[in-house]
């Protein structure tokens, strides 16, 4: 039940961390990506704003040795970068770049703009099970 | 420079690190949505199952939360199909199960941890983004 309500608040605070940043709104994460046009390099602040805070939090929270309602951290075991990393990040970027939308604001945006984002996130849950079939994994 | 909003996508950034951080202290999870939502399906526990749609169910409700005190307004997209948004959205589902990761776990979780893979995924997302909005772009312009 703890794991539970922590996951709940980590999710309301991303959610309004997402909306506040203005990456819900897919034309701006296009004019992002749009750097030899009418570039927009607000997302650059989301991202730093977002690597920055946690680089120094991850610091003080490995050092505690384990999470405060696990007993261990779960973090990927993969070191190798291979090809299925490569192709599968430039596959991600591709659909991003199309339509502006990636997992995060797709889902969060749900609630409040639902028309684009509802097609997003079954087709990209359709992808991603698709996937996980052909792949085994 | 159109639109450009440095003060409130700072904000909104360091509040999706408090979130990320969040979680791995209390949880030892990584906040990669694509990893947290695939996961819903593919685990066979009843525990697993739950942080996770707790989890989406807070991410959705804080946009709509927000959203409903600071109204977002989207400018229509007459260009975007939905034959477009279907396409996408399954190149994205499929991208991020095959890459491990996406803008979140990667972006922010992976290389605040400074992993190897989760820079490498990232600049290569940024930069097939990056290139993907420009030939768009310019087969637009050869269209119109």
């Amino acid at each position: 039940m703890k794991t539970v309500i922590s996951a709940l608040m980590a999710g309301i605070i991303f959610g309004v961390g997402l909306a506040l940043s203005g990456m819900v709104d897919p034309n701006k994460v296009i004019n992002f990506l749009d750097v030899t046009g009418n570039w927009d390099p607000s997302l650059m602040f989301v991202l730093g704003g977002g690597v920055i805070t946690t680089t120094l939090a991850y610091r003080f929270i490995f050092a505690q040795g384990k999470p405060l309602f696990d007993d261990d951290f779960h973090l990927p075991t993969l070191l190798k970068i291979d090809s299925k990393l490569l192709f599968g990040s430039i596959l991600f970027g591709i659909g991003w770049g199309l339509i502006g939308y990636c997992p995060g604001p797709a889902v969060a945006s749900i609630g409040f703009n639902p028309e684009e984002p509802l097609i997003v996130v079954v087709s990209m849950l359709a992808g991603m099970l698709v996937y996980r079939k052909i792949a085994k994994v | 420079m159109e639109n450009f909003t440095p003060y409130t996508s700072l904000a909104g950034g360091i509040l999706i690190g408090i979130s990320a951080s969040i979680l791995m202290f209390l949880n030892g999870r990584i906040a990669g949505i694509s990893g947290i939502v695939s996961g819903i399906f593919n685990n066979p526990t009843v525990s697993e199952k739950a942080w996770r749609i707790a989890f989406v169910a807070g991410l959705v409700g804080g946009a709509f939360a927000y959203a409903y005190f600071f109204p977002i307004s989207i400018a229509p997209r007459e260009h975007i199909t939905t034959a477009l948004l279907v396409a996408g959205g399954l190149i994205v589902g499929v991208g991020t199960a095959m890459g491990g990761g996406c803008t979140s776990g990667h972006g922010i979780c992976g290389m605040s941890r400074f992993s190897l893979r989760s820079i490498t995924a990232t600049m290569a997302f940024l930069a097939s983004g990056i290139v993907t909005v420009y030939v768009v772009n310019l087969l637009a312009g050869a269209s119109a």
